[in-house]
């Protein structure tokens, strides 16, 4: 996988790229000035970057459509250079951003012209590696595939496997509670991480969870993951590492359409086998891999359902089997299996390329994210296909069948006038129907900046302004990422009718009998 | 006209079944003025708002098996019996999901899953424990190895805030990175932050044969070998507990008839290997499986190498152990004459050292204020911040949280 990923266009809401440059101060605002001033005295020159072409190199994360070059950049090295910048930030009411890797597919670490962005990627030490805990802590910039190769010499790994594993890092994770094609069985980081050392938004230290589990007082730990960057900054985070699986199949399932591979998939559900992944490809997405990776998958098929089994073997044997049969009793023309990683590795790769491969049989995409009841599959794809048949809009799904999640690829060329008008209201609209079927309008990706206006189509103004009443604990200033996952912020000031001077029932004399 | 006498009509007016309280109805031996049973989120609701109006303290319960854990609320006005909201809404097995109302009992909802052949993977701890009990409390059983708590198996969640809104965060599928999770806020929050009505959970399917492999052993460093030995194989255990000093490790292995029968042998052999004379196999869990030990009752949390270590302070201590050795969760009891102060002191240094946490669970309140419930408490002030967003007046089972919150 190439270092640089970029869809050109937005996955959600048409807001234009320069909607975060619109608000606030400049980026030569007195503050931001100031904190230029104290950071630069504070921190060693090499850590902080004020050069305009060298600031450019962060202006986007994977979500390249929005770009925006932050004031200053500050390369930390360690938790003091966060808390360092962060107190400072908070100190002069200006905002700041984290940025792992910048593989973000919703504009999360998206820069501020008038803010700082921290980045984590130096902060790349695997400080221990503990199988005897089964935990391992790790700097947040290290990369998430680097932490199972230091856990498989002793027969562990850490099981959140998103795509982008060999270039994401795990602060990033953290923040977009980040899961993969495994997290059918094993589910996401949230359920992967025990503890973590966090810099609050007013530059204080704090430790958050632990190495042994269910700390006391509330789970803020689990809080802050998934919380995109807006809460705070995670600077070292323990994971939980898991046993390497004794045995692994991997099968290759080809189907005359996706209506039977959703069957055989809802079969295999049915039957009370929870695979360690079942993905589906449509037709349009096979084509792509094809002319990409040429891995050769069945021919003539409407339809691939990639299904992978782990655990002990007997148990695996006995599953496939039944795979098997639950396959091809649902129109499996073809029914490959890879017995070692050689040939995983080859049944994967149509699969994992599946986003990147799209190029070759469009200029432009757009990755859409959204979640349906795995049941609601035929009826949503069908929507889906009427959809692009009445625009005449391509779309190729690539999706986490198990779970429901899909990833439809918008395909469009951005030289023809309209196009990418047309591609972002068809990819609206799958959002929709998400919704409608009682998804999510994000499984994996993350809201950010690019989905925050379709939150209320989710969620109400009231379920919204709770989850920012955390928020405003965390971050009252709102200065950590603003501008993500909310439409609109909330004022912290405003606690509701706080009690001032007398209690309105002593005032009317009863309260004292009480 | 006292406040009584306010609260019992518009407590009623929001609500068609409140009554004045009795003895039985005391939190933890605060006696409350008033319990109202709402049937609905909206009733819940309107009667918070009505709390709120009438500045009343408000304290959920559930089957009310945990009342008395934590510390004893400053006050106490109204009591929510949620036994009222007990329903299964929805169990969409062909998702893996269910939603159910927080009165609940964990085991009836169980039952309505069996019958599609599939469980939520949560042990019940207490006969009794309603949902948003198990929620409040984040308690948990052995099962917690493989499967976790209900912070890891809640996909959504319906609460009623202090103010009377209600909020909604999560959803109905499992997969969803939309907004903030509430729902971890909630878990163990013990009733401080709102009231949850409503939780979605994912389900898992139900194993079809199961086995319990129990070793009677003397040293607590032959226990910590044995459950290492199965805590780092292949062999899949839902659970590994311990029963200390009664001296037994049990191995309780889930899944297909022949998948279990060939990971009993190899586990049979594991613990063997590390030192087992004699292997007892059973399809029943021995009668202390899943119960806590007797007395004032401790939660104790460490990293998995420190179990043993853990064990042997314990039994000096003269504190008696049961509890997930596989995850580093236990449950310690000891009598409430003894030397408890002295014993929590030092198996808490024990536990701090070893990554984890101590804290008194249920104690008699004259050896409650003998000790420190719930011992130190990194991000207390962040923790009270969250507080005082959700509930500023303090109106929600005030004083029974973490410094006390
Ligand atoms: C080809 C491709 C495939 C992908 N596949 C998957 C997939 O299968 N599953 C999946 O879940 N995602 C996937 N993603 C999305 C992306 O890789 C994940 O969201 C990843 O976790 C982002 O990590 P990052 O280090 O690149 O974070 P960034 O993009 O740098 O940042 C993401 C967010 O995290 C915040 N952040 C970064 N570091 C920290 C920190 N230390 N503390 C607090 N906040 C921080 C940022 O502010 C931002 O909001 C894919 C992306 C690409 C390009």
């Amino acid at each position: 996988m190439s270092s640089t990923h970029g869809t050109t266009k937005t996955a959600g809401a048409v807001v234009g790229p320069s909607a975060p440059e619109r608000s606030g101060p400049t980026g030569d605002s007195p503050q931001v000035r100031a904190v230029r001033r104290r950071v630069q005295e504070l921190l060693p020159a090499k850590t902080v970057i004020t050069d305009h072409a060298r600031l450019r190199t962060y202006e986007c994360d994977g979500l390249a459509h929005y770009r925006v070059t932050p004031a200053l950049a500050v390369l930390a090295d360690s938790v003091d250079d966060v808390a360092t910048t962060v107190r400072i930030c908070a100190e002069e009411r200006v905002p700041f951003v984290a940025r792992g890797s910048g593989t973000g597919l919703s504009g999360g670490a998206l820069p501020r012209a008038d803010g700082v962005l921290i980045v984590m990627s130096r902060m790349r030490a695997i400080r221990e590696v503990s199988a005897e805990d089964q935990r391992a802590v790790v700097e947040p910039g290290v990369i998430n595939l680097d932490v199972t190769k230091a856990a498989a010499a002793h027969g562990y790994y850490y099981a959140p496997d998103p795509s982008s594993q060999q270039i994401c890092s795990i602060g990033g994770n953290v923040a977009e509670n980040s899961g993969g094609a495994h997290c059918l069985k094993y589910g996401f980081t949230s359920n992967h991480v025990t503890g973590a050392e966090f810099v609050a938004p007013d530059g204080s230290v704090v430790e958050l969870g632990g190495r042994a589990l269910d700390a006391p007082g509330y789970d803020l730990l689990g809080t802050v993951i998934g919380s995109e960057g807006t809460l705070g900054i995670a600077t070292a985070v323990t994971v939980r590492l898991t046993r390497t699986p004794e045995h692994v199949v991997t099968v290759l399932a080809g189907f005359p359409s996706t209506d039977d591979a959703g069957a055989a998939t809802s079969a295999i559900i049915g039957a009370g086998i929870v695979p360690a992944a079942i993905e589906m490809m449509d037709a349009l997405a096979i084509e792509a891999a094809e002319a990409a990776v040429h891995c050769n998958y069945p021919e003539g098929a409407g339809a691939v359902l990639v299904v992978e089994l782990d655990g002990p073997e007997v148990e695996v044997r006995q599953e496939f089997d039944q795979v098997e049969r639950l396959c091809r009793d649902n129109g499996a023309f073809a029914f490959r299996v890879a017995n070692d990683d050689v040939e995983r590795a080859l049944i994967w790769r149509g699969r994992k390329s599946a986003f990147a491969a799209v190029g070759r049989i469009s200029p432009d995409y757009i990755v859409q994210d959204g979640v349906i009841p795995r049941t609601s599959l035929p009826k949503v794809l069908r929507a889906i296909a009427e959809l692009s048949a009445s625009s005449a809009v391509r779309v190729a799904n690539v999706f986490h069948a198990g779970d429901g999640n899909l990833h439809p690829l918008v395909l469009f060329d951005d030289s023809e006038e309209g196009q990418g008008e047309a591609a972002e209201e068809i990819s609206g609209k799958i959002l929709d129907l998400c919704i409608e079927a009682g998804g999510s309008i994000t499984g994996e990706h993350g809201v950010g900046m690019d989905k925050s206006a379709y939150m209320p189509r989710m969620f109400s103004d009231a379920d919204l302004d709770t989850m920012q009443m955390v928020r405003c604990a965390f971050d009252p200033n709102n200065i950590s990422n603003p501008g993500k996952i909310f439409p609109t912020p909330r004022l912290c000031g405003e606690v509701p009718g706080r009690h001032k001077g007398e209690h309105p029932l002593a005032k009317s004399g009863i309260a004292e009998i009480f | 006209m006292s406040v009584e006498t306010v609260a019992g009509p518009a407590l009623a007016s929001a609500c068609d079944d409140v009554r004045e309280a009795v003895d039985g109805d005391s939190v933890d031996g605060v006696p409350p003025g008033h319990v109202a049973r709402p049937a609905s989120t909206d009733e819940t609701a309107g009667l918070l708002r009505t709390a709120a109006e009438l500045d009343l303290a408000v304290v959920a319960r559930g089957a009310g098996t945990k009342l008395t854990w934590g510390t004893p609320p400053e006050r106490v006005d109204l009591v929510l019996d949620l036994s009222r909201m007990d329903a299964v809404l929805d169990h969409a097995a062909g998702d893996l999901v269910a939603v159910a109302q927080a009165g609940c009992p964990i085991d009836r909802l169980q039952e309505t899953l069996a019958a599609a052949g599939q469980r939520l993977a949560i042990d019940g701890t207490l006969p009794g424990t309603t949902l948003g009990g198990g929620i409040a409390t984040n308690s948990s059983g052995p099962r917690r190895m493989l499967n976790g708590t209900f912070r890891d198996l809640m996909i959504g969640t319906t609460v009623v805030r202090a103010d009377g809104v209600i909020a909604k965060s999560g959803g109905r599928v499992v997969k969803n990175v939309a907004g903030y999770d509430l729902g971890k806020l909630m878990t163990g929050s013990f009733g401080t932050l709102g009231v949850v009505t409503e939780a979605v959970f994912r389900l898992h399917p139900l194993p079809t044969a199961s086995q319990v492999l129990a070793v009677d052993v003397r040293d607590a460093t032959t226990a910590a070998a044995l459950v290492a030995a199965v805590v780092h194989s292949d062999v899949v255990p839902t659970a590994v507990e311990v029963d200390w000093p009664a001296g037994v490790v049990a191995v309780l292995l889930e899944g297909t008839e022949q998948g279990v029968d060939s990971r009993t042998a190899a586990t049979r052999t594991l613990l063997t290997g590390a030192g087992a004379s004699t292997v007892d196999i059973a399809e029943q869990l021995p009668p202390w499986w899943g119960h806590h030990p007797e007395g004032v009752l401790l939660k104790l949390t460490c990293s998995l190498s420190a179990v043993g270590g853990l064990l042997q302070e314990a039994a000096r201590q003269g504190v008696a152990v049961r509890g997930s050795a596989g995850a580093g969760v236990l449950y310690g009891g000891l009598p409430a004459d003894a030397e408890v102060a002295a014993a929590v002191t030092v198996l808490r240094a024990f536990c701090l050292a070893a990554g984890g946490s101590l804290v008194v669970l249920a104690a008699p309140a004259d050896v409650r204020s003998t000790v420190d419930v719930w011992g130190p408490v990194p991000a207390l002030e962040l923790m009270r911040a969250v507080k005082g967003q959700f509930d500023p007046h303090r109106r929600l089972s005030p004083g029974r949280f973490v410094g006390g919150i």
